[in-house]
């Protein structure tokens, strides 16, 4: 189970890795703002197994905080566009 | 026994988050590229949580797990939903 | 444990790390710098869990990632470019100053030698021992300290005189902020979808906020976490145009804003008057002052966050509430 605990978490920072070339690369902001979404739920996948691997419940915590202020985020982003529109 | 399934599971959401990624990367544009990111979203972390809740020790940990993955459908498709709207208005401006 | 995938898990993560640091600092969109700082703050409340800090990893996530990033995009809103896409890295500034070679000489010598002293600091943390006196030494007073997460035993009770000047500090930053003026006026109201966003995402943060306090006192948590995740709600109700957004008016709010320091301080003092040393707890109540003093804290703490947010003193609500009508009216 370990084993597969460090695999699938080295995956899943591989997965939040391609993200990050799609924050740096993509053209448009939505572009850079949908990568950070990934980014975000990528790390709160990461959490997961780490807090069973490492043996630290807290970070489930962490990542059910991450998971709310990554939409936070998102909002703020968003709502931006939403105030400068109409 | 439920060592396999939550394997299982695990390895599955582990799949989707990848596949998620490489279509962020791969896809032409915006609205294909977000696409792939709710799948990601989505299935990934609904099977990666699924998997770990199975194999948790405690009621209150698969409670979090399956709030974490709730909350994180619910943004995600509404923020996915924003940004589209938005990247669109933008377009049909120029 | 395989040290071997780990290692790659690591790379990875460092990599990211210092690559977003750096895109995020060299891009010359102000935009899209803060996307990148966003992504940032989430990449390392990732690391800090992985350095087993969870502590310092719930701050990260609640500071770093969604409130700093709705203060700067807010902040951004209001500037003009000041440096177009397409313009030279560095050279030359927006009002036209030359930045001179002996500047850009003396910034690189002096960052060099900041990064010598770092590195030279922490070579020599690694060399030195014993290492563990101060674990031991907490670990040792904690069973009366009133609290069981070492971390929250050191900042509310050990430390406790550090606390309270840090509140201290953040009660000036919201009185600077105050002397600003009005804070900018409200967003339009948000269309349905965002506000099917908000209808859920503000009451869970708010149980969330409330969580943390309450776990703080035996697990990672604590009043900054649960009062940096308490100004996410109020953020979140802002950009949705609500007019009401969870700060009280006028003379509650100067109460809500002194409320960290005040408490702190009259626990302190009425400490003192029964002839302990100031902040010096009695094991068997250090429990309930704790948790009292994190929650005027963490109330403290969530105003001033989302003041800053505000820009200035907050417009009451019902004048909020006019102006959203009166748009509604004109459109």
């Amino acid at each position: 189970m370990t084993e597969l605990l460090l695999f699938s978490a080295t995956g899943l920072m591989l997965s939040l890795f391609l993200g990050l070339l799609r924050v740096l690369l993509g053209p448009s902001a939505g572009d850079r703002m949908l990568a950070t979404q990934l980014i975000g739920t990528a790390g709160v996948g990461i959490l997961l197994p780490l807090s069973l691997l490492l043996d630290q419940p807290a970070l489930i915590d962490v990542a059910l905080l991450l998971a709310l202020l990554a939409a936070v985020a998102a909002a703020a982003f968003t709502g931006q566009q939403e105030a400068r529109h109409d | 026994m439920i060592n396999f399934a939550s394997s299982i599971l695990i390895l599955a959401g582990l799949f989707f988050y990848l596949a998620g990624s490489i279509g962020l990367l791969r896809l032409p544009d915006l609205y294909t590229r977000l696409h792939a990111l709710t799948k990601a979203d989505n299935l990934g972390l609904g099977l990666l949580a699924a998997g770990l809740a199975l194999h948790s020790q405690h009621l209150l940990t698969s409670l979090k797990l399956l709030l974490i993955w709730l909350a994180v459908l619910a943004a995600s498709a509404t923020s996915a939903h924003l940004i589209a709207r938005q990247a669109r208005r933008q377009e049909t401006r120029r | 444990m395989n040290t071997t995938s780990l290692l790659v898990f690591d790379g990875l993560l460092l990599f990211s790390i210092v690559g977003l640091a750096w895109a995020s600092l060299a891009t010359t969109d102000e935009r899209r710098s803060v996307i990148l700082f966003m992504a940032f703050g989430l990449v390392l409340a990732v690391a800090w869990g992985r350095l087993l800090a969870p502590d310092v990893a719930l701050a990260e996530a609640a500071i770093g990632a969604g409130l700093s990033g709705a203060l700067l995009l807010a902040a951004a809103r209001k500037q003009p470019r000041l440096l177009s896409p397409g313009s030279s890295k560095g050279s030359r500034h927006p009002d036209g100053a030359n930045v001179s070679l002996v500047s850009r000489w003396a910034v690189t010598l002096l960052s060099a030698a900041l990064a010598g002293t770092l590195a030279w600091a922490l070579l020599h943390a690694f060399s030195s021992t014993p290492h563990d006196m101060l674990p031991r030494a907490i670990s040792g007073n904690l069973a009366s300290s009133g609290v069981s997460n070492p971390v929250t035993a050191v900042l509310l009770n050990f430390r406790a005189y550090d606390t309270l000047l840090e509140l201290a500090v953040l009660l000036t930053a919201v009185l600077g902020i105050f002397a600003l003026g009005q804070g900018t006026p409200g967003y339009q109201p948000a269309g349905p979808i965002f506000d099917g966003l908000v209808r859920w995402l503000v009451p869970v943060l708010i149980l969330t906020a409330g969580y943390l306090l309450w776990v703080g006192a035996h697990a990672p948590g604590g009043a900054f976490q649960a009062g940096a995740t308490l100004a996410a709600a109020g953020v979140v109700l802002r950009l949705a145009g609500r007019s009401r957004i969870g700060l009280p008016d006028g003379f509650v709010l100067r109460i809500v804003m002194a409320a960290g320091v005040g408490v702190f301080l009259l626990v302190g003092l009425t400490l003192l008057l029964l002839g302990r040393p100031f902040l010096g707890y009695p094991p068997a109540w250090a429990g309930a002052l704790i948790l009292l003093i994190e929650t005027a804290a963490m109330l403290s703490i969530a105003a001033t966050l989302l003041l800053a947010f505000v820009g200035g003193q907050p417009q009451s609500a019902d004048v909020n509430a006019a102006a959203n009508r009166q748009r509604e009216e004109m459109s």
